[in-house]
């Protein structure tokens, strides 16, 4: 059934307002949706939206620290790279997987990501320009993925819920890793210490930025939130990520290049400089600096691959139509 | 092992030992460039899994050449020059296509196979107890290329075509495996390991029929017992002597670690 028929459907159908209460008061007992139950045609469609994002975004953020394999020194970071990266491809397939059960087909969310009708996070459209931005995405960036994810976790879709709590756990893994590349290099040579420094500069702004536009620009949230499809509002993730990490960062000598952010004891929150939110939306609509060559990219590997595809179809066929064999008796 | 103490058994044994583990190393730096890039999502992972082993084997290699004085690791794959690098060119040439890719790793996965059955009984104990450990993985491996292979040798022309291609290319240098390091005859004597012809032989008797079987024309034909390879295998890599392919991949895989010497990453 396509989105347009499904809206149909409802706007038919004269249970409607009955279904959503009932399906409201589920959601506000706490309970999980499944592929299979009602939901109101919105409903998917955000959940189809956000998590086609999310698994877009692990697919293109396996690219920037891709980038890096060849170059990653010691074997103990070269392994753990590979491994990282290979994680993020899992997540992708997982999310995809989730994504389907509400109707998409995977080949279908591919093709909108390459044609870029389908949007991914901003932060992979930036230039992993040193080792140090490496170790600063996989503590930083993976920090945030982690408290966005934690808090989807919560929401009201069980298969997405499901996905979310695998890929968190392995998630934790990768800040580990990233925060014990920062402490080494951080604790190196000066010029260690420069990149690192140099990378969070460059970083910092796109990390404020992953959380979303603030809460007086985001159109959907109100319902989004009853509905559990986004428990928490992007002010709310931002200022968690800053409570956890900015004294971490900290704490390591490094410095946060907005002069005016601190905690704000009377507000009871951080206070920062607002990102260039123009700027945001330029990025997520395909226009950052690295936005064209990532699309490339994940392109020419999708039509190098192409031929294996077309293999592995027509064999699945081949299986299909092969008359039984005979002689056998069941 | 009582021999190790003369110097001629020991750099007998660090020849090979660099062979095996620069064999290991580069082949999962080659799998570990489609990390993220690959036809399908779960050949990504797979594949992902796969060079992870390999660098892991390479690793535990270095560490016998660390035992036996040689370095540490890390200085050993990352700081050392592209002369003393004594893998087979096989291992160092591009990933080239996905066929390619899977024709190179079913080669070279079952000639690792090959060799460590027969490491598992070298007399150098140390290298005998990691062969009989990597062994087993080696099996996952193999399910995994041959599945592959199987598959892509007649699946469309394409893939039949493209499989051909690859294998026509790899095999001359898949042969270069088995060109013997430095010292055979020492290790041999000393039964450290077995000479590089009878491991080459096992290995034609694998991958000749299989594939055969997988609707592939192999250059080798057996006679009276005896094994004929039609192709002229490229030697050299043993001897230290490699293609442009092995500079720039080392000159990226040791950017950073050769940055600031002496530091930690």
């Amino acid at each position: 059934m396509t989105v347009q028929e499904r809206y149909e459907e409802a706007y038919n159908d004269p249970y409607y307002e009955e279904k959503l209460a009932e399906f409201e008061a589920r959601i506000a007992r706490g309970e999980k949706i499944e592929p299979d139950d009602w939901m109101p045609p919105e409903y998917r469609r955000q959940l189809i939206r956000l998590i086609q994002q999310h698994a877009n975004s692990e697919l293109i953020g396996a690219l920037p620290e891709g980038t890096w394999i060849p170059y990653a020194p010691t074997f103990k970071r070269k392994m753990a790279l590979v491994a990282k990266v290979q994680d993020e491809v899992g997540h992708a397939q997982l999310l995809y997987r989730a994504a389907e059960t509400l109707g998409k087909p995977r080949e279908q969310m591919v093709e909108e990501l390459l044609s870029g009708e389908s949007k991914w996070s901003n932060v992979f459209a930036y230039p992993a320009e040193t080792w140090a931005d490496v170790a600063i995405i996989a503590w930083l960036i993976d920090a945030a993925a982690i408290i966005n994810q934690t808090i989807m976790a919560t929401g009201s879709y069980a298969p997405y819920c499901r996905a979310l709590k695998r890929i968190i756990y392995e998630e934790s893994f990768h800040i580990k890793h990233g925060y014990e590349m920062i402490v080494t290099m951080v604790a190196g040579t000066k010029r260690q210490r420069d990149m690192v420094q140099d990378a969070l500069n460059r970083w910092w702004e796109p990390i404020m930025m992953f959380f979303g536009p603030p809460d007086k620009l985001s159109v959907h949230t109100r319902t989004l939130q009853r509905w559990g499809v986004k428990p928490k509002t992007n002010d709310e993730q931002r200022q968690e990520f800053l409570s956890k990490y900015v004294p971490q960062i900290w704490d390591l000598g490094l410095e946060i290049p907005d002069p005016n952010l601190r905690y704000d004891e009377t507000l009871g929150r951080w206070v920062y400089t607002e990102p260039d939110w123009n700027k945001f939306f330029r990025v997520i609509n395909g226009n950052g600096p690295m936005s064209k060559e990532r699309i490339a990219v994940r392109r020419l590997a999708y039509e190098e691959g192409r031929w294996v595809r077309e293999a592995l179809e027509a064999l699945a066929k081949r299986v299909l139509t092969q008359p039984e064999p005979t002689g056998i008796v069941a | 092992m009582r021999d190790l103490t003369t110097p001629e058994v020991r750099d007998a044994l660090v020849e090979y030992l660099y062979a095996l583990a620069d064999d290991e190393l580069l082949v999962g730096h080659r799998a570990s460039e489609w990390t993220g890039l690959a036809p399908i999502l779960e050949a990504d992972v797979a594949l992902s899994s796969i060079a992870q082993d390999e660098m892991g084997h390479a690793l535990t290699f270095y560490q016998l050449l660390e035992g036996l004085g040689e370095g540490h690791p890390d200085d050993l794959a990352f700081a050392r020059d592209v002369g003393n690098f004594r893998n087979a060119i096989f291992s160092e040439l591009p990933r080239g296509d996905w066929a390619f890719t899977v024709v190179r790793q079913y080669l070279h996965d079952v000639a690792e196979r090959v060799r460590l059955e027969a490491l598992a009984n070298s007399t150098y104990e140390p290298l005998a107890q990691v062969a009989r450990k990597l062994i087993v993985e080696e099996k996952y491996h193999l399910l995994h290329d041959r599945s592959w292979v199987a598959k892509l040798g007649s699946a469309t022309e394409e893939s039949h075509r493209r499989m051909q291609a690859a294998l026509d290319r790899a095999f001359p240098y898949a042969l270069g495996l088995f060109e013997p390091p430095d010292g055979e005859a020492v290790r041999l004597e000393a039964g450290i390991a077995p000479a590089e012809q009878e491991l080459r032989d096992r290995w034609l008797e694998e991958v000749v029929p299989f594939l055969e079987s997988a609707t592939l024309r192999v250059p080798a034909r057996q006679e009276n017992g005896t094994w004929q390879v039609l192709v002229e295998p490229v030697y050299g890599g043993r001897r230290g002597r490699h293609t442009e392919y092995l500079e720039t991949l080392l000159d990226a895989m040791q950017m950073v670690y050769r940055m600031e010497p002496g530091a930690k990453w």
